[in-house]
């Protein structure tokens, strides 16, 4: 249950840890932006529970009394597009979410994913998994596995400096290394 | 093979002679930026790091704007966190409320920002620095926080996309008009992880301040960067500045992802209808949708251009009985010339609201947020659901003399009609 522990970054198992991911899909659309993800009037606090119990409020009132720990959000094209607010990868992992899969994601969205340790894989297979749906990750593989269809989606693993950094736990993790070796 | 104005900013930041789209590099930047809203998160993130000392207290830039005036006493935490960090780490350029700005107005303004910088800043306008030939781009906090500690950031190098504009603009017709009408045509991705290069002869005449609106709204095609190449108009408003810049242009063998070449001779007013900046219409063809709102301001059109023009139209006019007209200069320079120039007063005369200087209405924070069921028009840049406040509003977003004819009529306006 690494995941859980809202900002305080968890270790992401990519590489040595085979880490497996399992949960079950919250499905949304297209262009999910940052505003629907946490809205503004939240941004007041830096608290990761506070700020997932409005996570989805403005599209999806009940998303934050739905999730269980441990759910995963399976989401279309440009998830994360706007603002460059931390606060969404942080609400969303404060609402329990363990990883995002979406078609593509927003830039900024992106690097804060990374750099926070909130997992997510582009997959372009994303309309073919259906709410409810209970899938398993394979963050070392890259492979989604659909329990309840029976399917295996494959996706592309993150390119090098990417991997390190999620290998690291997020960016002040390797940081701090980078720091450490120059003493 | 020639390199991109994008590709030349970041090579001259990693000292090298090479560079490839796709490949992830660490770059010193020049500017650092927070605010309100980002800057706590990454405040607390480098303290947690126990670094003690800022690489370089000259190259970070904190600038309360969001939420302030302090809005409530959790924003005014907030504000407090940004100031105590500010006095304790000794850096000069953060900006109180009375000398400060709507972040990406202010900081071109004082010339802490210029052609050739490598910029980041925790909000996603920070491109809105492309626009005097920079590279400047949004990351989020926890990149700002590294950058407190080693002042580095990581990049990947983004392919660039080229946007040729060709004809005259049509009077009514600006820059925030030719950044809608590109991200509807290319859409809220169409530039996603790219650097896009505004050129042509439309952009040659197109002002600083119309510049500004452009590059300020490439995030809302999903893009890193909105670049200008900087020419006589940039050295022209750069000039005040002591200190020293960098020219950069796209070698002519640069190679782009893509290449748009448009005629907007004909291009008449835009508005972006909700949700979506993409969403967009003619102005003319909107004169159904009433309006209980209207706001003129933000980092994208809140500029002494943009009031200007809004005064023009509203000069000796009354708004629309019952609504609501609010105009927001960007920072406190422009807020004195607006009163020097009159135009405080016409917008007052009118029957408008004119505030100090913030963020505000544009995510809806606080000065005029939106009930259930009510419609602004706005020259800001988002037109999300529940923006501006309530998830049952609606938001329109044009150039400010379609707002300011707009706030006459009480319905979305051609300028012209009036």
């Amino acid at each position: 249950m690494e995941f859980q522990s809202g900002f305080g970054i968890g270790r992401i198992g990519i590489g040595n840890l085979k880490m497996l991911i399992k949960g079950k899909v919250h499905k949304f659309g297209n262009d999910v932006n940052t505003d629907d993800i946490i809205s503004a009037k939240y941004l007041v606090s830096t608290d990761p529970k506070e700020l997932g119990s409005h996570c989805m409020e403005a599209i999806a009132p009940d998303f934050a009394k739905k999730v269980q720990p441990g759910d995963i959000i399976v989401a279309g094209d440009n998830f994360g597009c706007g603002s460059s607010r931390e606060h969404a990868p942080v609400a969303i992992k404060g609402a329990g979410i363990q990883a995002v899969i979406a078609k593509s994601f927003a830039a900024i969205f992106f690097r804060n994913a990374i750099n926070i340790g909130l997992p997510f894989l582009e997959s372009q297979e994303t309309e073919k998994i259906k709410e409810g749906d209970l899938v398993e990750i394979d963050l070392g593989s890259g492979i989604i596995k659909n329990l309840t269809q029976n399917t295996i989606y494959k996706t592309q693993g993150f390119p090098g400096f990417l991997q390190e950094l999620v290998e690291k736990g997020g960016l002040m993790n390797y940081i701090k290394e980078k720091e450490n070796k120059n003493v | 093979m020639g390199y991109t104005i994008a590709e030349k900013i970041l090579m001259a930041h990693i000292g090298k002679s090479d560079i490839k789209p796709g490949e992830f590099i660490e770059a010193n930047v020049d500017i650092a930026l927070g605010n309100d809203i980002t800057a706590p998160l990454a405040i607390e993130q480098f303290k947690k790091s126990g670094t003690k000392r800022v690489f370089d207290r000259d190259k970070i830039v904190l600038v309360p704007d969001h939420f302030t005036p302090a809005k409530d006493l959790r924003s005014a935490n907030q504000c407090k966190i940004l100031s105590d960090f500010a006095a304790q780490q000794q850096i000069k350029n953060y900006f109180e409320v009375g000398c400060m700005g709507i972040e990406h107005a202010l900081l071109p303004e004082l010339g802490l920002v210029g052609p050739g910088d490598l910029v980041i800043g925790a909000d996603s306008h920070t491109c809105t620095y492309g626009a005097l030939g920079a590279y400047s781009t949004g990351v989020g906090s926890t990149d700002l926080a590294r950058a407190f500690i080693d002042g580095k950031c990581w990049f990947k190098v983004p392919g660039s996309m080229k946007f040729v504009f060709n004809g005259k603009l049509k009077k009514w017709v600006g820059g925030k008009d030719l950044i809608l009408y590109t991200i509807g045509q290319i859409g809220v991705d169409g530039a996603l992880y790219k650097a896009m290069e505004f050129c042509g002869p439309v952009i040659r005449k197109l002002s600083m301040d119309d510049r500004f609106s452009m590059s300020n709204m490439a995030i809302e095609a999903g893009a890193r960067a909105g670049l200008i190449e900087p020419d006589e108009i940039t050295k022209k408003y750069i000039s005040k500045f002591k200190r020293k810049f960098e020219f950069y242009r796209s070698d002519s063998d640069a190679q782009y992802d893509k290449v748009y070449e448009w005629d907007v001779t004909d291009l008449e007013p835009l508005v972006a209808c909700p949700h979506l900046p993409s969403n967009t219409k003619l102005a003319s063809e909107l004169a159904d949708v009433k309006l209980d709102q209207v706001v003129i301001g933000s980092c994208t059109n809140g500029r002494i251009s943009d009031l200007r023009i809004s005064a023009k139209l509203l000069k000796g006019k009354k708004i629309k009985s019952g609504l609501k007209l609010i105009v927001i200069p960007a920072t406190q320079k422009i807020y004195l010339e607006a009163v020097r120039e009159g135009l405080a007063e016409i917008f007052i005369k009118a029957g408008g609201v004119f505030s100090t200087p913030t963020c505000g209405p544009c995510l809806g924070g606080h000065m005029g947020i939106l009930t259930e069921g009510e419609v602004a028009l706005a020259t800001t840049n988002r037109n999300f659901i529940g923006r501006m406040g309530s998830p049952k509003s609606f938001v329109y977003l044009s150039n400010p003399a379609v707002a300011a004819a707009s706030a006459i009529t009480g319905r979305i306006t051609h300028p012209g009609a009036l």
